[in-house]
């Protein structure tokens, strides 16, 4: 089943191209790298999937719909920056979720909450930067989505962390949804891929199988990026 | 814990050698059954498909069987895990003949150096 697709799309700002006649299909069931340097266009192309971007030309959908109300009910995403309310309780928080999204699940959250030790009583703002983006991705996570898309969710901490934050990627999302997660740190996502998307000046510049590069190339997708998007 | 991987080669090869050494070691004896896919790529921090795929492949082998609804074993066959044991001695042998060679030694005096270095560990 195809849960994406996105036909000739493209985005400019101020007439400069971001993205360029992108033609994208990603089916269910499968954890994605997009990968590219900065400025490749990693979180346009991610913000037009959220429609939080309208496209210049070009169409996205989601299981069929085009990007709107219905689509939103279906993707689940990761901003990189904080959008949260830094004076409110995390407990009040998964309430709003609770309340926005129907399908949250508020027991996953607080579950998550616990393994990673972080107390639902305190405010938002008195948490380290790490601790915030865990919270983030931790309410990403609860719903039980078709499409997850996280921008840079492991950016900001620390290694033994980003372990079990991976873990937590790999045990909750449902079988037959799909994660697109954009990142710098290639080695430590690598394993959990199973798909890598390598992204350049607004173009894809290859589609593949992480097992299948890594069989070709007898090399590891990190050193790949390395010697693809060498200075 | 994460299992480990070398960057140079697919996952799903590294998986396979991986239960077939604990196959062949006793972690998992003949008959036992094997956990999920979904708990096994937890368990190593991998994708489910790559994990989907290394089993696959040990049942293609016969190493692994599975049952229509309750899940993966492992074979009961004494042969076939003595046979996998064999294989993975000779690779290991090779690779230290191998080694040697780069060290400049023949594969005569390799013996010679087994035979002493037994002997030095027995005294």
């Amino acid at each position: 089943m195809t849960l994406l697709e996105c036909k000739g799309l493209t985005k400019k700002y101020c007439g400069y191209p971001a993205l360029s006649n992108v033609d994208l299909q990603i089916g269910s069931g499968h954890i994605i790298g997009l990968l590219g340097p900065n400025g490749s266009g990693k979180t346009t192309l991610i913000k037009l999937i959220a429609g939080l971007l309208a496209p210049t030309e070009g169409t996205v959908s989601v299981v069929g719909c085009p990007i709107g109300v219905k689509s939103k009910g279906m993707v689940s995403y990761l901003p990189d920056y904080s959008y949260l309310n830094g004076s409110m309780k995390v407990k009040d928080i998964i309430r709003l979720f609770e309340d926005f999204y129907e399908d949250f699940d508020t027991a996953r959250a607080y579950d998550m909450l616990a393994k990673l030790d972080i107390n639902p009583g305190k405010k938002l703002k008195t948490f380290s930067k790490g601790a915030k983006e865990k919270v983030q991705l931790i309410l990403v996570m609860s719903r039980r989505a078709k499409l997850y898309v996280l921008d840079e969710p492991i950016a900001g901490v620390d290694p033994a962390a980003r372990d079990y934050i991976l873990q937590t990627i790999l045990s909750n999302y449902e079988e037959d949804a799909s994660i697109l997660i954009s990142t710098h740190l290639v080695s430590d996502i690598e394993k959990i891929l199973d798909e890598v998307i390598f992204i350049r000046n607004g173009s894809i510049l290859t589609h593949a199988s992480v097992d299948g590069l890594r069989q070709q190339g007898g090399r590891s997708i990190d050193t790949i990026f390395r010697e693809v998007f060498k200075c | 814990m994460p299992w480990d991987f070398t960057s140079d080669r697919p996952i799903f090869l590294q998986i396979i050698e991986k239960i077939q050494l604990e196959i062949v070691s006793g972690r998992y004896r003949p008959g036992d059954k094997l956990p999920s896919v979904r708990e096994l790529a937890q368990e190593a921090s991998v994708n489910p498909n790559t994990m989907q795929k290394a089993l696959s492949e040990l049942e293609r082998t016969g190493l692994v069987y599975s049952h229509r609804t309750s899940g993966r074993f492992i074979t009961e066959d004494a042969a076939m895990v003595s046979g996998l044991r064999a294989e993975l001695a000779e690779k290991v042998v090779a690779q230290f003949l191998l080694d040697l060679q780069k060290l400049g030694f023949q594969k005569e005096s390799a013996l010679t150096l087994i035979t002493n270095f037994i002997k030095g560990d027995e005294k």
